[in-house]
């Protein structure tokens, strides 16, 4: 499959101290949706904007679609459909007035109706911007980057504040755009789109890329993928060390008064589990197993959880 | 999501249109229009404001048949024969005299209620004026001369005088084209300078950028609504001026709307420049008052910049707001030919000029 994004030895330094990005390397494939996932701040907006040639690198290469920004600017704009993180576009411009807008400025646009009813923005076409909710200004800033019939559609952080049933309407947007074999860079902190969206991904910390794959490949990497969560009542029990010690168990991992276990296989874990609480003379107040998730391996990879500040 | 299977390649909804060169500057301009016209506080600064203004000062500075200037007299046993004195003559009219007290006299002396206080005892007539007032210099020569004469001086020459107030030397007509200067530049700070800075705030500019959009034409376009803009504001005030306060206009309406558009655009080009880095609007409105303040008081909006003493006259008439207040000035009231206004398009055309370039060079679009 021909590679649609590539970028080598990546790095963004501000203002010569803050090191935003530090040796970033990527190769995304035409028709993948590709993820970059990583907390506030771990580079992954200025790794995007650097990709859609707002942003100089400080050092490294990048080619879009064989293309290089120092020589085809304007051929790669024409092709490549960008929704940044927070525009406030123009309160009050309708919506398609906005659309009309942004179309004008590429040689061969989709047109402005179709993409109002795909987007599902049809009753809102004559409505300023201004009034519209939180999903559909969001649906709208997908619009002004797929009004350009684009090859790539970025997408930086495009659910952030949308609540679930907006954000799924986004993830079939993105879909029906990979369906037309749209290549698709998005970044997130949410794991569960990841999951979910992504074909493959990278997640970033601190400015490097430290772990890579599709999300079923990352989860099979932690060894033990599956997670029995549970709280007991009594005090003394509350040594992790105890619990790390039952058949089967990766890691031990307590907060909020729980504990996560990280085991292999959970039918073994659990009965020795019960039978140690027992012998403590304690009871359970809490028990859970679940599949590990994008979570876990983020934070068995760095220790913290992807939501922190 | 791993791709199991090959999803069906399904078309591109019809993208059958293909854009022509300028459609990118016709709707920046065009939505430029639109959201200046939904914008309310835009129709009122630009529009109704100045007239407000030139409705109010004008009223207040109207011309009047002949002034009449109060002076207080200062009771005592000579007060009725100044009162007298100067009833006795028929070009006195134009005086109004009231009898007071000494210290009632005075007050409304100093709260400039009266021009002059006139007191008369056995010595003489006394004046109190203030030389800094100049209604009060006139009262005074005035009053003078009607008691000398009334006295029995003989005038050696025979004179006779007409009290103008003719339309085009009335203060409503020094004001109108002041007003037009300045409202140009006001619009083009706020409406360039400001409104760029917005953009840039809300992420809008960098936005535009990730399109294939010519930055020059949104540069264009952001001057091409001050243009269609001036038109309005020039013709708005003339028409209002002249329906209004019977203002004449002498000189040509195209040589006034080349000066307004050469305004519109070389303060178009200020505000660029002020614009070209300010990351907040905050900072930006700061920068434009800081920019427009010496213009309103030096430039001559309201009053003459004559005033000001000799030695900063040169520096006054290098402002960009007096060289096109001079030159609307001279064409409309005075009917000047534009090409006797080249000093002043010059002034004009290098503020604007210099002001591009750095703008250009120094301008964030993120």
């Amino acid at each position: 499959m021909p590679v649609a994004i590539q970028c080598r030895e990546l790095r963004k330094t501000y203002d010569g101290k803050v090191e935003a990005v530090r040796g970033l390397d990527l190769s995304i494939n035409t028709g993948e949706c590709f993820g970059l996932l990583g907390p506030n701040g771990a580079g992954k907006t200025t790794t995007i904007e650097i990709l859609e040639g707002l942003l100089e690198p400080t050092s490294g290469e990048v080619e879009v679609l064989g293309r290089r920004w120092q020589t085809h600017a304007r051929e790669l704009r024409e092709w490549l459909g960008i929704s940044l993180q927070e525009t406030r576009l123009s309160e009050k411009l309708t919506v398609r007035e906005t659309l009309q807008l942004f179309s004008s400025f590429y040689r061969h646009p989709t047109s402005v109706d179709a993409v109002l009813e795909e987007l599902s923005l049809g009753e809102k076409a004559d409505s300023w911007v201004g009034k519209l909710s939180g999903g559909q200004k969001q649906r709208l800033a997908v619009a002004t980057a797929l009004i350009a019939n684009p090859r790539i559609l970025f997408l930086d952080e495009p659910t952030t504040g949308l609540d679930p049933q907006s954000r799924r309407q986004l993830w079939d947007i993105v879909r029906q755009f990979q369906k037309r074999n749209g290549t698709v860079l998005l970044t997130t902190h949410y794991m569960d789109e990841a999951e979910r969206l992504c074909d493959r991904l990278a997640i970033i910390d601190h400015g490097q890329i430290i772990a890579e794959g599709t999300p079923a490949e990352l989860i099979e990497r932690l060894t033990g993928h599956h997670i029995v969560e549970f709280a007991v009542s009594d005090q003394t029990t509350r040594d992790g060390h105890r619990w790390g010690n039952l058949p089967g168990v990766q890691s031990v991992r307590s907060e909020d008064g729980f504990f996560c276990l990280r085991v292999n296989e959970p039918h073994e874990t659990i009965p020795a589990l019960l039978a140690e609480v027992q012998k403590q003379h304690a009871h359970l107040v809490h028990l859970t197993t679940r599949q590990a998730s994008l979570e876990d391996v983020f934070v068995q990879l760095t220790g913290r959880h992807l939501r922190e500040e | 999501m791993a791709t199991l299977e090959q999803p069906p390649v399904i078309e591109a909804p019809q993208a059958v249109i293909s854009n022509g060169r300028w459609i990118g500057y016709v709707r920046l301009l065009q939505m430029r229009m639109l959201e200046l016209w939904r914008e309310p506080e835009v129709i009122f600064w630009v529009f109704v404001f100045p007239l407000l203004l030139a409705l109010g000062l004008g009223i207040a500075f109207r011309g009047k048949p002949a002034d009449v200037t109060p002076i207080a007299v200062v009771a005592g046993a000579k007060a009725s024969d100044v009162i007298q004195l100067l009833q006795g003559l028929p070009e006195h009219a134009g005086i109004h005299a009231d009898v007071l007290g000494p210290a009632a006299a005075l007050d409304g002396f100093r709260l400039g209620k009266y021009a002059l206080v006139v007191s008369m005892d056995e010595t003489g007539v006394h004046y109190r004026y203030d030389p800094a007032r100049p209604e009060s210099v006139l009262a005074r020569t005035q009053v003078d001369d009607a008691l000398q004469s009334a006295a029995g001086r003989k005038q050696a020459i025979q004179t006779a005088s007409t009290a103008s107030s003719e339309p085009g030397a009335r203060y409503i007509d020094f004001l109108i084209p002041g007003l037009l200067g300045m409202n140009l530049m006001n619009s083009g700070m706020w409406g360039i300078g400001f409104a760029l800075v917005e953009m840039r705030q809300r992420k809008l500019l960098k936005r535009f950028v990730a399109t294939p959009m010519r930055r020059s034409d949104f540069l264009l376009a952001l001057v091409s609504s001050r243009l269609v803009l001036m038109l309005l504001e020039v013709a708005l005030l003339l028409v209002f001026g002249v329906l209004v306060f019977d203002v004449r206009v002498e000189g040509g309406l195209l040589a006034i709307l080349l000066i307004g558009a050469l305004g519109a655009v070389s303060f178009g080009g200020i505000g660029l420049l002020t614009a070209s880095r300010a990351q907040k609007i905050e900072s930006v409105s700061g920068l434009i008052n800081l920019v427009m303040m010496p213009m309103w008081i030096f430039s001559g909006v309201f009053f003459s910049y004559e005033r000001f003493p000799k030695m900063f006259l040169p520096a006054i008439r290098a402002l960009p707001l007096t060289a096109l207040n001079d030159a609307l000035r001279a064409i409309i009231l005075q009917g000047e030919p534009l090409h006797s206004q080249l000093g002043r398009i010059a002034v004009l055309v290098v503020w604007g000029g210099i002001s591009f370039v750095l703008a250009l060079r120094w301008f964030r679009w993120s």
